[in-house]
């Protein structure tokens, strides 16, 4: 049996800066991961979908477009609404501290602001996929 | 003293000290020396490497008088929200004695979708002004004389449809279009290496950017028809070397297709600006942009062979870096900010947007932004930075780092040339690869610790405050925005932007055609941003991006 | 959830956990598999491969519409390498074929090499049998044709499709690496850049040139047929009688995709009407069973012997010059079949 950690990271909306969404995605590659990288412009419908059809156990997310309030909470819904209740839904980006209680609400596990060491996003993870 | 003699000198001062320098680690990201003498340049041609400023090479500085002439511009990037909102804004600016606005503009219009589009949900006014038609253009500078302000405008795709807007708007104020002067971003090369805000596929992206080339240097001439930027490039992670080679073979693929197209060299290449990023690393910064204006010079006159001087320099406006702005200890981005205008100031730039020390946060403040641009004019006034030109030439230092930096930029001009250009080159995700790797690479030091960023990785405080007064963007701006555009085309005559489009369409088809007038007919007419970009979508496609980690 | 029966009754979710417990090895696996086995054998199954940035997945999207547009439904195993040295894995194919998340009759999986020999091709070919169960009607294995574990991926397809574009400098490389022989149809993409005609021109001339060569009779292809019947691996005779064709195709802009689907459609015909399909089929039956069969053993061997510590002893024992590795196995071996 050799389970591996599925990461899908996605940039919702239709905010261009990847950067940090690529290197979280090299950073969790590095970690021994497997990571679906869908690119820009993506839809919470699109995401909730490839969540699906990749059976993820985690989704990432990053918008530095201030849009999140708007788009991680619709990505909660649909992939709690698709059956998939394990998934480990986190998100990163410029997103105020004021703004995260609701976000937690609303089923982000854990909100990653700029700066943080790629390494904490690894130990969140591993710490908090459901094996 | 001889070289000889230096030499001998150097090899004395080396000896001397090698005992003490062994006691202290090596820290990378360093020069190769620690220190440079008259050996680092000593086969440096003055009159051939630097000469004056306002002369070939222009490594010193475009103009003659530099800002013993003025003060480089104080422009600063604004706009979110509604026109309305936005209009304000300008206006308070100009009131305040600015005489040059500089447009954001939300991702629904940067990518061509109207407010209505789904797509949009969240995204309307967020980080800039929603423009869904003239309709809301009237009113963004409504009581504001185009004939007297320069307007920059932060917009790339569809560049074409906004330029169109506004010669629309100054029309209508009755300003003949030869009076406009301004700016369009226009660089959609690096949209699809660094930015992302692309529509079209490269090819009839290149056909769209060179009719504005074409239709402006006839109606439009004190307009700049594109702003090649290197700024985002950098921000996406590239180094220094990386930032300029990149934008510089952008720049030849720009003027290589406008050749094609039939244009002069000289016809078009007087308009072309640039923009660039100015980071952390204050002397590699200077020496980087006097490395740019000595390479773009002798790209222009030694490869397309431009007559005019006006070709061959390399103007242009800078950033602060964002990038380099940190959510912790937001305060101390203030003195990264005056560092970096510094940096600016020092390479000769002619304008300059400062950021605010809250922008890893949010949009920043009124007060902020007041900080940010305080920090331009302490600079100008107060820190004698401004008062010769060209400062640090003759440093040792900075005059090696300016050759080295050219050095690496040529290599990889050299290596994109060899893909076949920078087209080419970012088809092949070649570009996006060296700018991800240079950007982990970044990531990776600052985790172990090779690279100090202050407040991040060291001197960190414990229970740090969350700042408050983040502006907030009113989030029934999009259902407002919505209501206008659905009362707008109640009004206006569907048949005409039906008809208008239909022309469009036809246009587009047709690769002889120049689309400026069809798309300024089209919005007159009050079509849409999106009715039209949707119309071009359907001809051109869309591009796919290339993506390889 | 009962993942085989809700899989059968169209459930999404179902097929892609049971993809999951393929990959994985979980030991319910093999209790799906048995229960889906019977509805498969319907699904086209189609292979492309090609060097690294010669655009598989940007032409998987586009044959994929092109299928769509027939009414047919179509699965994706996008494959692609995982890192040696960190055992993860960017999996990037989807970026391409991102307009076809919300198409419900697609299903788009990606899965990385997992640095297992064999076990991939064994794991892809389950993959492709769940789809199959699920009901789509064409299921396309795209992978990079670099190591012999994606060649042996893409040589169980019905119909497999070689994608190669100008201007790479190693054309004949690529060929000499092996994608010769394993191409039913081949696809010049990027056909709108230079050195398009140069390409196929030698790919004409090099497909003579081994057209000559095998020239079979009934006999030889017999003889063929037969000598690969032996060999484990997944190794497939060229088909025989069938000079694969060579389309010129511009995958990011659309065009010519239907003269490849043409060209594969042909393929298909051909095989399936002078009984190649049949016996790669069977063969594929074949070289499955013996698949499962070692791979079955192997994880004995490894439960019972290596797990246990037993081999332990043995290996104190033949070293001490005890006895010797032949006989333990020997031994061993009468110990499983009893």
């Amino acid at each position: 049996m050799e389970k591996k950690i599925r990461v899908l990271v996605a940039k919702p909306g239709l905010d261009g800066h990847d950067r940090g969404a690529k290197v979280v995605a090299r950073a969790l590659r590095d970690a021994g991961f497997e990571v679906i990288y869908t690119g820009l412009r993506q839809t919470p419908e699109q995401i909730a979908e490839a969540a699906l059809q990749e059976d993820v156990n985690v989704i990432a997310m990053s918008i530095l477009s201030g849009a999140h309030g708007h788009l991680f909470p619709k990505v909660v819904d649909l992939v709690r609404k698709e059956g998939m209740n394990d998934v480990l839904i986190i998100g990163g980006g410029v997103i105020p501290e004021t703004d995260i209680p609701a976000l937690k609400e609303a089923g982000i596990a854990e909100v990653f602001t700029p700066g943080t060491p790629t390494g904490d996003v690894v130990k969140f993870i591993q710490e908090h996929v459901k094996a | 003293m001889s070289n000889d003699k230096i030499q001998a000198e150097l090899d004395k001062y080396k000896a001397s000290v090698e005992k003490a320098i062994a006691r202290f680690p090596e820290r990378p990201h360093l020069p190769e020396q620690r220190l440079y003498t008259p050996l680092d340049i000593k086969d440096e041609d003055y009159a051939e490497e630097l000469s004056f400023p306002g002369v070939y090479p222009y490594t010193r500085g475009v103009q003659p008088t530099m800002y013993r002439g003025r003060f480089w511009t104080m422009r600063m990037y604004a706009g979110f929200s509604t026109a309305e909102e936005s209009n304000k804004r300008y206006r308070m600016l100009i009131e305040n004695g600015a005489t040059g606005l500089s447009c954001a503009f939300d991702l629904p219009t940067q990518i061509g979708y109207d407010s209505t589009d789904p797509i949009s949900e969240g995204e309307v006014g967020k980080v800039g002004v929603a423009i869904d038609s003239l309709a809301d253009m009237e009113t963004l500078f409504d009581k504001i004389d185009l004939g007297k302000v320069s307007t920059s405008m932060t917009i790339n795709a569809p560049a074409s449809v906004l330029l169109a807007m506004y010669i629309a708007v100054a029309e209508k104020q009755g300003v003949p279009a030869d009076q406009l002067r301004g700016t369009i971003q226009n660089d959609i090369l690096k949209e699809y290496a660094a930015r992302g805000t692309y529509i079209f596929p490269p090819r009839p992206s290149m056909r769209l950017i060179t009719n504005i080339f074409e239709y402006c240097s006839k109606y439009v001439p004190k307009w700049n028809t594109i702003s090649i930027s290197g700024y985002h490039i950098r921000e996406a992670g590239s180094t220094a070397a990386q930032e300029i080679a990149f934008t510089i073979a952008d720049g030849i693929a720009y003027c290589e297709a406008a050749l094609k197209a039939g244009l002069h060299i000289d016809d078009f290449a007087g308009r072309l600006s640039f923009f660039w990023n100015a980071h952390n690393n204050v002397l590699e910064e200077v020496a980087k942009f006097r490395a740019s204006r000595r390479i773009w010079a002798k790209v222009m006159k030694e490869r397309f062979h431009a007559q005019k001087d006006k070709s061959m320099k390399l103007r242009f406006h800078t950033q602060t870096a964002g990038s380099m702005l940190t959510a912790q200890q937001p305060n101390n981005n203030i003195v990264r900010v005056a560092l970096q205008t510094a940096a600016a100031v020092m390479g000769g730039t002619q304008s300059l947007h400062t950021n605010s020390r809250d922008e890893a946060l949010a949009l920043p403040t009124q007060e902020s932004v007041t900080i940010a641009l305080r920090t331009q004019q302490i600079v100008a006034y107060e820190s004698g930075l401004a008062d010769v030109i060209d400062p640090l030439a003759g440093s040792y230092y900075v005059e090696a780092m300016t050759n080295k930096i050219e050095a690496e930029a040529w290599d990889y001009i050299k290596k994109i040339d060899e893909m076949g250009g920078a087209v080419a080159a970012i088809e092949k995700g070649y570009i996006q690869k060296e700018i991800q790797d240079s950007a982990y690479k970044w990531q990776m030091d600052v985790e172990s610790g090779a690279r100090t960023i202050v407040g991040v990785n060291k001197f960190q405080m414990e229970n740090e405050e969350p700042p408050k007064d983040l502006l907030k963007v009113d989030e029934a701006v999009g259902e407002r925005q919505k209501a206008k555009v659905e009362a707008m085309k109640a009004k206006r005559d569907n048949e005409a932007v039906k008809a208008a489009l239909a022309d469009l369409k036809a246009a587009c088809e047709d690769e002889k055609e120049n689309l400026m007038p069809h798309i300024l007919a089209a919005v007159k007419t009050y079509a849409t941003l999106g009715e039209i970009c949707n119309v071009m979508r359907e001809v051109f496609g869309e591009y796919e991006a290339h993506v390889s980690l | 959830m009962d993942i085989a029966k809700e899989l059968l009754a169209g459930n999404r979710l179902a097929l892609s956990r049971a993809i999951t417990a393929i990959e994985n090895e979980y030991d319910e696996a093999t209790e799906i598999m048995k229960e889906i086995y019977p509805h498969t054998g319907h699904a086209y199954v189609l292979g492309i491969t090609g060097p690294p940035g010669a655009g598989k997945s940007t032409l998987t999207d586009k044959i994929a519409k092109a299928y769509r547009s027939q009414g047919k439904t179509v699965g994706i195993i996008a494959v692609d390498p995982t890192s040696p040295f960190t055992g993860g894995a960017i999996l990037g194919d989807r970026i391409r074929m991102n307009s076809l998340t919300l198409d419900e009759g697609v299903f788009i999986r990606s899965m990385g090499t997992r640095g297992s020999l064999g076990g991939l091709s064994h794991k892809t070919a389950d993959a492709v049998k769940a789809m199959d169960a699920f009901g789509k009607d064409i299921i396309i294995v795209e992978t990079v044709g670099v190591g012999q574990s994606e060649v042996d991926i893409v040589k169980a397809a019905d119909t497999t499709v070689v994608v190669l574009i100008p201007g790479m400098g190693d054309d004949i490389q690529a060929i000499k690496a092996g994608i010769l022989e394993i191409g039913d149809v081949f696809c010049v993409n990027k056909a709108d850049h230079d050195g398009a005609d140069k390409l196929v021109r030698e790919l004409n001339m090099m497909l003579d040139l081994d057209a000559n060569s095998m020239m079979t009779s009934d006999e030889t292809k017999k003889a063929l047929q037969d000598q690969f019947h032996h060999l484990s691996a997944a190794i497939m005779a060229p088909t025989t009688g069938w000079r694969p064709s060579i389309d010129k195709v511009v995958a990011n802009q659309n065009e010519g995709i239907d003269v490849l689907l043409e060209s594969i459609h042909k393929h298909r015909v051909h095989i399936e009407t002078d009984g190649e399909l049949a016996w790669r089929r069977t063969k594929r039956t074949r070289d499955e069973m013996l698949d499962i069969l070692e791979s079955d053993i192997g994880r004995y061997v490894k439960k019972r012997i290596v797990a246990t510590g037993r081999i332990d002893g043995y290996v104190e024992k033949i070293k001490n010059h005890e006895t010797d590795p032949y006989s333990v196995v020997g031994e061993l071996l009468q110990e499983m079949l009893k």
